[in-house]
């Protein structure tokens, strides 16, 4: 049978962080607020309003293209992209076409075998973003559409990768090396579920060893990376199917379908529209001074490469433990916080309360880093109180989860709930004595060398300790006492 | 005898409401009469906005005597195309889609006005969407022309032209695309300004062409347009294209007499189809500013020729993005009936459209087609640079160009609206100045046979408004422009 090879490009929207929109000053972040309440004359389109840019919106543009070492163009034009719909109060949207500002980049990430790979960035372009329809208010379908433009007008930057992604997990993990760059880069939450990141897909199949390109279609309405993923495993059976089966495919674009798992044909090439795209009157072309750029480039904050470098090395943690903490830059600098607490001599233990306890409760619970109850400091003194022998592991998550519930210091619950580890060698030996001594059977096989019988008399100290006794202490002192 | 107030400049009224030998209200209500008695007839105005004028006036007359400062257009009434924005009241923009729109803010010229205590005292008529050349566009009624009412007053500002012509106020803005200002001034017998592109803020004027689109003044002295230049010229935070140069530097020398002053006259605008009275009061007024010191030569603009061509490519495809937005969905006119977004779009559209401006819609949608964008759009891009240079070269060797403002006196209603290259060709002469953004004025040359004014252009670099005004005051001084239109 012929070997198939899926050739695959990212079309990346990101919203950036600023606090404006990209041509009027009216406040970005609208998610969940009231229709229509972060609007102006020139963001819903009144006769006779003209775009300003940004400043501070080209500002994060160009930190994305620097983080993702492109060109800059030394200037940038501005057009119009123009098409009829309700949420497009212009009827045309303000993007960049010909001469886009940044070119030629490239993102280098790690794949799951260990091995690197570079994806060439093709270009980055600043644009608009347009309103939002509602054909529903809550589960009540409407005969009638309404349209909310709080979004309209927010500012984006989509990145177009080269068509240089080889299969659907070398997709995920360029699409989370590049969440992960443009975080710590200050560009954006990239908050997939509030629409700041949102990814098209362009793939087409060939016979491995052939260097043309096949058909591609172009896959939409993909809300996650593990629906790019999916949505390009399905595509991919389906080209080769069709390919195989001696079809012709044509160029299209199409939807993906979470519920069902495949992908429908919304509109082909021919359907296409024309958007006429022209340079915008009203926007003086874009040209940034080299200095201007060089100060952004001094300003740019570390990237996550070399933040999980200086992670290894300044507090000693594991390639994976750092891989984990930089997946996500507040998660990283959560850390960084909470180690400043905990001393870097509890780095790791700190590290293991986090990937184990506070990303399983962040994941279980669906809540942001920001959103946190526990403070940074407060779980790096938790873990500090681990590694002083003041609480054990198991007394440790206990505490954990009260601290999510309570917002409050761990010093504080241990003293108020006596939780702290007991290690006083004569309360322990009193309570090792009366297990071995409820526990004769097994004091008997540990003597004749069967260690595992062990673990019943741990447990029966740690009962009568209810918990508090600390677990090598009692390990050794159960050992002594039965001579082995 | 003393004038009445209707019959005073912008400078006189300012001058006489400071120093409080008129009041506002006295200036506002004296024009508002003059509009009760004569634009029955005129039709400049499509809306009066009597109410709101008489309050700013007491406002102003509030102000001054409580002793404040007043502005350099106390108590002036002016009244302003209907597609530049005052905030609260409909603005049309002579169109019935935009019927029942109220602006929801202050266009930055209005601001200025208000600032300076201007009294707007009500819109007024335009060819649809400010496209035309004699206001027989617009969706609602013609205006006349106060020289002779079977007359256009020219387009697609006629309705300011027209009511500063017959002193229902001294001041009107108006916009200028490809002649907009200029060739009603010029039938209507005043002066029009259309000032360099990025002087005036372009913020709140209802975009037609945006690369072409500039808002200017109509007066009846050259002094009162230099005011009104003063006002409403300068930077501008919220266009983007508005120019980081101050008004006073545009107008610095305009004072200054013309003595030495190099004329450039066009060979190009001397052609076949200039009527000849048309011909011989601009040649008139040229030799009058030879006599008195100018030195005048002839120069050549050999790609104004391609200006029209150029032109009709490069609006039409701005304005069918510029009036796309005019869907329906958000404000005044949706069509009634249909079902489903198609239908929503193109019942509006259709119904709330003219037949000129789906025209240019069209012409424009076809200029920027994928496969045709170069062909159109890029080849007229490239016509414009070629017209922009032919100037930068006449003004090595000139300082200022003249011609002709239009190759006639106004034309009667009906006569060319058959025939739109006809209509067209009546913006020949104004059309290049936009192309190249730079600075010209049209002021009154003289009266045809008929009765008819005729205009001068006067053309400077971007930024010579200072130049255009020497020229003109000069002009004005020697040859009194002929007086108010008589209108019963």
């Amino acid at each position: 049978m012929k070997q198939y090879e899926m050739v695959v490009g990212l079309e990346v929207h990101v919203q950036l962080g600023t606090k404006t929109k990209l041509f009027c000053s009216c406040p970005t972040g609208a998610f969940g607020a009231v229709a229509n309440t972060h609007v102006c004359p020139v963001c819903t389109g009144q006769p006779g309003v003209l775009p300003v840019l940004n400043r501070a919106a080209v500002e994060l543009a160009f930190r994305a293209a620097l983080s993702l070492e492109c060109e800059l163009a030394e200037v940038s034009i501005f057009a119009r992209k123009n098409y009829f719909y309700p949420d497009l109060p212009k009827a045309y949207q303000i993007s960049q076409y010909e001469q886009p500002f940044a070119t030629r980049g490239r993102l280098e990430f790690a794949l799951k075998d260990g091995s690197s790979k570079s994806v060439g960035i093709h270009r980055i372009h600043m644009e608009e973003d347009a309103g939002k329809l509602l054909h529903a208010i809550g589960s009540e379908e409407l005969d009638h559409s309404l349209v909310d433009f709080n979004r309209g007008g927010t500012p984006l930057i989509e990145i177009v990768s080269e068509p240089e992604i080889r299969g659907s997990e070398e997709a995920y993990a360029y699409l989370n090396a590049l969440k992960a760059v443009l975080q710590f880069a200050g560009v954006s939450r990239c908050d997939m579920e509030k629409g700041e990141m949102r990814c098209d897909a362009n793939i087409s199949v060939r016979e491995k060893g052939e260097t043309r390109f096949g058909v591609r279609s172009e896959i939409k309405n993909l809300n996650s990376f593990k629906n790019v993923r999916d949505a390009l495993e399905f595509e991919f059976r389906r080209q080769v199917e069709a390919v195989e089966a001696g079809q012709r495919l044509i160029q299209e674009t199409r939807l993906w379908d979470a519920a069902r798992q495949a992908t429908f044909s919304m509109r082909s090439k021919e359907e296409a529209h024309d958007y006429r795209y022209f340079p915008d009157p009203d926007l003086l072309p874009l040209a940034a001074e080299a200095e201007w750029i060089s100060r952004v480039k001094s300003g740019l904050p570390e990237g996550p490469v070399a933040r999980r470098s200086r992670l290894i090395k300044d507090f000693r943690l594991s390639s994976y433990d750092c891989e984990v903490l930089t997946s996500d830059r507040a998660l990283a600098d959560y850390f960084e916080a909470a180690a400043a607490s905990s001393g870097a001599e509890s780095a790791k233990t700190l590290a293991n309360l986090m990937t184990t306890e506070l990303l399983g409760r962040i994941n279980a619970e669906r809540v942001e880093i920001a959103d946190v109850p526990i403070a940074a400091p407060h779980l790096g003194r938790l873990a500090a109180l681990v590694d002083k022998g003041v609480l054990s592991s198991k007394l440790a998550k206990d505490v954990f989860a009260k601290m999510w519930e309570t917002r409050r210091a761990a010093e504080d619950l241990v003293a108020e709930l006596g939780l702290s580890q007991v290690s006083d060698e004569g309360q322990v030996k009193l309570w090792v004595e009366e297990a071995i001594k409820a526990n004769a059977r097994a004091a008997e096989d540990v003597k004749a060398g069967k260690d595992r019988a062990i673990g019943a008399i741990v447990g029966a100290v740690m009962k009568l300790s209810k918990g508090k006794a600390n677990p090598a202490l009692v390990n050794r002192l159960i050992k002594e006492a039965l001579g082995c | 005898m003393t004038k009445r107030p209707f019959e005073l400049t912008v400078e006189e009224i300012a001058r006489a409401v400071r120093e409080g030998r008129l009041s506002a209200e006295e200036a506002v209500s004296s024009h508002l009469e003059r509009i009760k008695s004569i634009d029955a007839n005129i039709r400049a105005f499509l809306l009066v906005l009597e109410d709101f004028a008489l309050e700013q006036a007491r406002i102003v007359d509030k102000k001054r005597k409580a002793g404040r400062p007043l502005g350099l257009l106390a108590g002036v009434p002016v009244a302003v195309k209907d597609n530049i924005l005052v905030q609260g009241f409909e603005t049309t923009a002579g169109s019935r889609i935009l019927k029942g729109y109220k602006a929801a803010y202050d266009a930055s010229v209005v601001e200025r006005l208000k600032r300076e205590d201007a009294v707007i005292l009500g819109k007024t008529n335009l060819d649809e969407f400010a496209m035309g050349s004699s206001t027989e566009n617009s969706a609602f009624f013609k205006t006349a022309n106060p020289w002779n009412t079977a007359c256009v007053p020219g387009g697609s500002s006629g309705g300011s032209a027209a009511a500063v012509a017959a002193a229902m106020c001294p001041l009107a803005l108006g916009s200028d695309t490809g002649g907009s200002i200029r060739q009603p001034a010029a039938f209507c017998g005043i002066v029009g300004l259309k000032p360099t592109y990025g002087l005036v803020s372009r913020y709140g004027l209802i975009a037609f062409g945006s690369s072409l689109d500039q808002i200017g003044p109509f007066t009846r002295t050259v002094s009162d347009s230099v005011l009104a230049l003063r006002v409403i010229g300068g930077r501008d935070e919220r266009d983007s294209t508005s120019a980081d140069k101050s008004v006073e530097e545009a107008l610095s020398g305009w004072e200054a007499g013309i003595e030495g002053l190099r004329i450039g006259v066009p060979r190009e605008f001397f052609i076949k189809g200039l009527d000849p009275e048309v011909e011989a009061s601009v040649r008139g007024s040229i030799e009058t500013l030879e006599s008195l010191g100018a030195r005048v030569e002839e120069v050549s603009l050999p790609h104004s020729r391609y200006a029209i061509a150029t032109y009709y490519i490069i609006a039409p495809s701005e304005a069918s993005s510029n009036l796309a937005r005019f869907d329906g969905v958000r404000y005044a006119f949706r069509a009634p009936g249909g079902q489903g977004l198609e239908e929503l779009y193109e019942r509006t559209r259709g119904q709330g459209f003219g037949p000129e401006v789906k025209r240019r819609i069209m012409l424009g949608t076809y200029a920027l087609s994928s496969g045709y964008y170069q062909a159109y759009y890029g080849k007229a891009q490239r016509a414009r640079t070629l017209i922009k240079r032919d100037f930068e070269q006449a003004f090595r060797k000139v300082d200022l160009i003249a011609g002709p403002t239009a190759p006639t006196a106004a034309f009667r209603f009906g006569e060319k609206t058959e025939d739109p290259m006809a209509m067209y060709l009546s913006d020949i002469f104004t059309i290049p100045s936009n192309m190249a953004g730079n600075a010209s004025v049209s002021i009154p040359c003289g009266l045809s046979k008929a009765g008819l004014p005729m205009g001068l252009q006067l053309i400077a670099p971007a930024f010579g408004e200072g130049t255009l005004f020497r020229a003109s005051k000069a002009l004005e001084a020697a040859r009194p422009f002929p007086g108010l239109a008589e209108v019963a």
